[in-house]
């Protein structure tokens, strides 16, 4: 799915586009632990979005490590200035939702994106 | 200048790049910064991106665990002339008690404040193993040094 199909299924507010909306993504992965995530997102990270709750500066630094572009964050969280800043600094696309990780993640599974495989 | 054996089992004498940086105990506010500007300067000399990556996860993954648990360090980057990557984080303590369990998926000892920041899986010293070509553990009540290498060249 491309971002502005993503963002429609979960009616998501993006502070700013920076993507010319080519890239496809095809997996998700979700999780507040960074930890899973550096673990887990081992190939086409490029087209996998990141879905978390967590809002803070490590998750766009793990995303920058990985090469993920795109990062949905649920339940309406916050996102500071310094945030979209760094965000737009790398490249990474910021989203949010209103709805919840687990309601999130069954839209976008309905959708047909996939989860990464161990 | 000496390098660890069990870096490919081989010594070498030129190193194309070598960066130190310093890495301060609880820190978080910095976390990541050292091991952004790693990745950056291995992508400049042309590392293949399925490499960088990993090596991207292990330096952060490293950097993280010395800001969580140590009393602050060093991280070398050093890169051969044959294009290998070598990483070394040498931190001043306290040390790894039960490094078998530190080895350990899923056990953890972070404090709250690492949790809160996302980390504190478990998955740290794990993740760094298993990215890496070469992983040396020395740990001591003096100080933990972790020594990864990454075969780049063909």
């Amino acid at each position: 799915m491309k971002i502005k199909e993503i963002a429609e299924e979960v009616s998501a507010y993006l502070p700013y586009q920076i993507h010319s909306d080519e890239q496809d993504y095809q997996y998700v992965f979700a999780s507040d632990l960074m930890s899973d995530v550096l673990a887990m997102v081992t190939h086409n990270s490029e087209s996998t979005l990141l879905v978390t709750g967590l809002v803070n500066p490590q998750v766009l630094r793990t995303a920058e490590m990985l090469d993920i572009t795109a990062v949905l964050f649920v339940r309406n969280k916050l996102l500071t200035e310094d945030l979209i800043d760094q965000a737009q600094d790398h490249g990474i696309q910021l989203m949010t939702t209103k709805f919840s990780m687990y309601e999130t993640c069954g839209k976008l599974f309905q959708k047909g994106i996939q989860p990464i495989d161990d | 200048m000496k390098r660890a054996e069990n870096y490919f089992k081989k010594e070498y004498n030129q190193s194309m790049i070598e960066y130190t940086y310093q890495v301060e105990r609880e820190n978080f506010v910095d976390a990541g910064v050292v091991s952004s500007q790693v990745k950056r300067i291995l992508k400049q000399i042309g590392i293949p991106s399925v490499v960088l990556r990993n090596i991207a996860v292990a330096c952060y993954e490293a950097e993280i665990n010395m800001i969580i648990h140590s009393y602050g360090g060093e991280i070398k980057l050093s890169v051969d002339e044959d294009g290998n990557v070598y990483l070394e984080f040498a931190d001043v303590g306290p040390g790894i008690p039960d490094v078998e369990k530190a080895l350990t998926p899923g056990w953890s000892t972070a404090s709250a404040k690492a949790r809160e920041m996302g980390f504190g899986a478990g998955m740290g010293l794990v993740n760094i193993k298993r990215v890496s070509d070469s992983f040396d553990l020395q740990t001591s009540s003096a100080g933990t040094t972790i020594r990864i290498a990454f075969r780049v060249s063909a």
